[in-house]
């Protein structure tokens, strides 16, 4: 694809957008329920991920000379234009569907987010990104805040996490949040069968309301087994899921179909979090096949299903997909043909009213090349993770984002809405 | 409540994995001196466990084919939990679960590496049983109360380490830096006391600590191989200097040394770390969290105590959890459950004291993945989210319905069991409460049990009544928040 391609697709936007949409499955369910409430479906992808192989300078000498073993080849990079810089750049070939996105004005690619001195410890800087905070990594995390915004009594499935453990992003001072880790296991399982059974789980839930005065740890658990039982039968809802059209079968987009169900029953769910892990790319991390590509394939076929999904069920207006990980990767490729913790990483943004394209401006990998740090080791940050946060928060989600990041960052924000 | 003193009690459910009707046998007339003794100084106490695979009167394994937990990690899993439940050394087994979080390594990544039979040799082959080295697991039962350096030099050079953190291809020509920053940030001190340019250190400490293949290896094979070997060749032979002293004499620069002198940097290293005082401190915390209590924060004089003991006895563990065992915070009434059970003591203990008759660990490997701890797969180097992190609905639901399937399996043999005490509801409670023990119930939740044996009717102590409801009670009592709390 010539390089003028994207000036044609950022005009051809709307063209192209209305000849795909054609086909709009809206359903009743959804019609119904009137889904005008925006959502944000929040993907993380744990390890690391390597952004200089997901968004490639495929025309920079020096990503080739750096990257031996693992650099794509420039004939198979998904172009996507140039960016402000003039830099020219190419997603990984596995993230087909995503291009497609590209093409359609709905994918925004971040470059360079991040923060000052990133850390390269995995746990500390994706507890940066969960709270929002370069300078503490413990505390309650940027969406839990958020969730502590919206009016009491909030619904008990107001956030929907689809992984085993909290994220340190939706930790919350009032809004507890269910893991849902495998919906079709997220049911009450009795050794007896039919009264019995019920007034098992009666049982349970009397003993479960037992506030604990004095006992907080186990009024915790207690309050945990009462939002178990009591998002049981709604979750069920969203299990029972037919979509529009066929996931790939990984616990990724497994996830996304889940997420896909709770958005078109109508369960009122504002924020999904979705992960996906592997992103710890030390050793034989391939170019454009191999583990990396295995990654990258997993990520672009669940999110374009998902997004193809929701887009068929009419939805796709309404819902906003985020991608991020905790660091990108050294530039230089290790000894085990794979690439150690480094800085700046990409973040991307998916959606039906999002404003797609390329934000932000590719580094120059010679090194000395001041879009560099760490002895020209590491790509260095140059939208802060925040303003993109703030963006969503402010044009997405509607709420001030100031007291929620603990500071004003909309300044030099992407303008991805 | 259970048939033992409170204090045994404790000492079981955080130095083992709860009692069974048979360990009470064996602890009801001891003293809690006595029992941390024979806790503690396990190489008194036969270590038989295995070969009681496949008696009747014990727990079940089951697998599509042989029985092979050498090979094949599904059917290891189950040999694992099986020694949790029946083992007459459960503090060696409690050890080997804190050391396989404390340095964990996922089998998904070996796999991807060397296939499945390499992997599941690399994590759980017991000495012996095959050609080539034991697995990780097996180092930290040997390792359990041993020598921490002497552990972390022997975890430098084991294969499933040098496979997960990518020691194998650590070179002079290129360094790898993960096992470098990790035995620094997650082994020994702790982020906040080593810097950037000490993880570069460590890397080049330790290259040429690579992986060598048995003769013709082929990864199918079941006595194909990989094991450490020092290549002399890739070592970096120039000095490397650290922010922390890293020699015997003090000094923070491991001078120059010929390549085939080169591992005594990793001696130097190694030693620097388990030496390190906040090495010493940072085990001290996890064993609290451990031992002691999740929900009181480390003691200041507990930490200092305990790292005071790990030092003095030359990084030795045995002293230090005896120390622990029979301190006062330990033994405070207080600290009684205290924890958040991880998924794996839960499952252990929940079938310890609701019973195993014909019940196969088989059925134990997905929920324990639903409950967020498929054993040998952590979900990254940080190990497993202790604490309150392992409780969220999905996970509480997975624990609740492991319940249900356990006190299904054993609703014939608790009714049998249970029908001298099953006169009235009151006594089949307390009955039950001498075996499963949860934290003390307040008396709204105790009431509803009471109401839930009530519910189907005027109480006869009909068999049949009894098959429904000590089953549904047994499933309530190990489902209970209280229960979570060990």
């Amino acid at each position: 694809m010539p390089i003028s391609r994207r000036l044609f697709i950022r005009d051809g936007v709307a063209t192209v957008t209305l000849g795909l949409a054609a086909p709009s499955f809206l359903s009743a369910i959804a019609q119904a329920q009137g889904l005008q409430s925006r959502r944000l479906v929040v993907v993380y992808l744990g390890g690391g991920n390597d952004a200089l192989n997901t968004l490639i300078p495929y025309q920079d000498a020096a990503y080739y000379s750096r990257r031996p073993s693992i650099a794509v080849p420039a004939g198979q990079v998904l172009q996507v234009g140039a960016d402000s810089a003039g830099r020219v750049l190419g997603l990984h070939p596995r993230l087909g569907g995503l291009r497609n996105a590209f093409n359609e004005g709905h994918l925004a690619l971040v470059q360079r987010t991040g923060y000052p001195n990133s850390s390269r410890s995995h746990f500390e800087a994706t507890d940066i990104w969960g709270t929002a905070n370069p300078q503490s990594s413990t505390g309650s995390g940027w969406l839990g805040r958020y969730l502590d915004t919206l009016p009491r009594p909030v619904d008990a499935l107001t956030a929907w996490n689809t992984s085993e453990e909290t994220p340190r992003a939706l930790l919350s001072a009032q809004t507890g949040v269910p893991a849902i880790p495998n919906a079709t296991t997220y049911t009450y399982a009795s050794p007896n069968r039919g009264s019995a059974a019920l007034e098992e789980r009666a049982a349970a839930q009397a003993m479960a309301a037992n506030p604990a005065a004095g006992r907080p740890h186990l009024a915790f658990v207690n309050g945990t087994n009462r939002a178990a039982i009591g998002t049981l039968d709604r979750v069920a809802q969203a299990t029972a899921y037919t979509p529009s059209v066929i996931y790939p079968n990984n616990g990724f987009a497994l996830a996304l179909r889940t997420v896909a169900g709770a958005i078109v029953h109508g369960i009122g769910s504002k924020v999904f979090w979705v992960q996906t892990g592997g992103f710890d790319t030390h050793a034989q991390q391939g170019a454009a096949a191999g583990a990396y590509g295995n990654l990258m394939g997993t990520l672009g076929d669940g999110l374009w299903a998902f997004y193809v999904d929701v887009r068929n069920q009419g939805l796709a207006h309404d819902t906003t997909v985020i991608v991020f990980s905790e660091f990108g990767r050294r530039i230089s490729e290790n000894g085990s043909a794979g690439t150690d913790h480094g800085a700046a990483g990409v973040m991307m943004v998916l959606g039906g009213a999002v404003r797609g394209g390329l934000y932000g401006t590719a580094a120059s990998l010679a090194p000395g090349h001041p879009t560099l740090e760490n002895n020209s080791g590491d790509v260095r940050y140059e939208t802060d993770f925040r303003s993109v946060y703030a963006r969503l928060l402010d044009q997405w989600l509607g709420v001030n984002s100031v007291p929620i990041l603990n500071g004003d960052f909309r300044a030099g924000a992407p303008a991805i809405f | 409540m259970s048939q033992l003193n409170p204090e045994i009690d404790h000492l079981l459910r955080r130095a083992g994995f709860g009692a069974s009707l048979a360990d009470a046998g064996t602890f009801r007339n001891m003293s809690t001196a006595a029992a941390v003794d024979h806790l503690v100084d396990y190489e008194g106490r036969p270590d038989d466990v295995d070969s009681r695979i496949g008696r009747p009167d014990h727990a079940q394994v089951t697998s599509r084919d042989v029985f092979a937990p050498d090979i094949d990690i599904d059917d290891a899993r189950q040999r694992w939990v099986f020694r949790m439940i029946h083992t007459r050394r459960p503090l060696q087994e409690k050890m080997a679960l804190f050391w396989h979080n404390h340095f964990a390594t996922a089998y998904s990544k070996l796999v991807t590496d060397s296939g499945s039979v390499q992997a599941a040799k690399m994590l759980a082959q017991k000495p012996g049983a095959l050609r080539g080295p034991q697995g990780q697991i097996e180092l930290f039962r040997q390792y359990a109360l041993g020598n921490y350096r002497d552990l972390l030099w022997q975890v430098a050079q084991d294969p499933a380490m040098l496979v997960w953190l990518d020691g194998k291809s650590n070179t002079k020509a290129k360094p790898q830096e993960n096992f470098g920053r990790e035995v620094m940030e997650l082994f020994t001190v702790g982020v906040g006391h080593y810097t950037e340019s000490d993880v570069y250190a460590a890397a080049r400490v330790f290259t040429g600590w690579n992986l060598r293949r048995s003769e013709g290896y082929r990864r199918d094979d079941i006595n194909a191989y990989q094991e450490f070997v020092y290549n002399a060749d890739e070592h970096d032979t120039d000095a490397k200097t650290f922010s922390f002293p890293v020699t015997t004499t003090g000094s923070r620069t491991i001078a120059e040394r010929s390549g085939s002198a080169g591992m005594q940097d990793g001696v130097d290293l190694i030693t620097a770390l388990a030496v390190h005082p906040e090495t010493a401190r940072r085990l001290a915390r996890k064993f609290w969290n451990f031992f002691v209590s999740e929900i009181h924060p480390p003691d200041p004089g507990f930490v200092e105590s305990t790292a005071a003991v790990y030092l003095q006895n030359r990084t030795e563990i045995r002293p230090v959890v005896r120390h622990i065992l029979t301190s006062s915070w330990f033994n405070n009434p207080s600290m009684r459950h205290a924890r958040y059970s991880w998924p794996s003591e839960f499952v252990a203990r929940a079938i310890k004291e609701v019973g195993w008759q014909g019940f196969s660990l088989d059925k134990v490997r997905a929920p324990l993945a639903n409950m967020g701890m498929l054993l040998f797969e952590p979900p990254n180097v940080g190990g497993w989210p202790l604490g309150a992190g392992w409780f969220s609905t999905g996970t509480m639901l997975a624990r609740s319905n492991f319940a249900a399937t356990l006190a299904a399996s054993q609703k014939n043999f608790m009714a049998v069991a249970l029908e001298p005490e099953g006169q009235t509801p009151q006594a089949l409670l307390a009955a039950m409460l001498d075996r499963v023990t949860p934290a003390p119930f307040d008396s709204a939740p105790r009431q509803a049990l009471l109401s839930y044996l009530l519910a189907g009717g005027a109480w006869t102590g009909s068999a049949a009544q009894l098959n429904t409801r000590a089953a549904g009670l047994a499933r309530l009592l190990v489902a209970s928040s209280e229960y979570q709390l060990v």
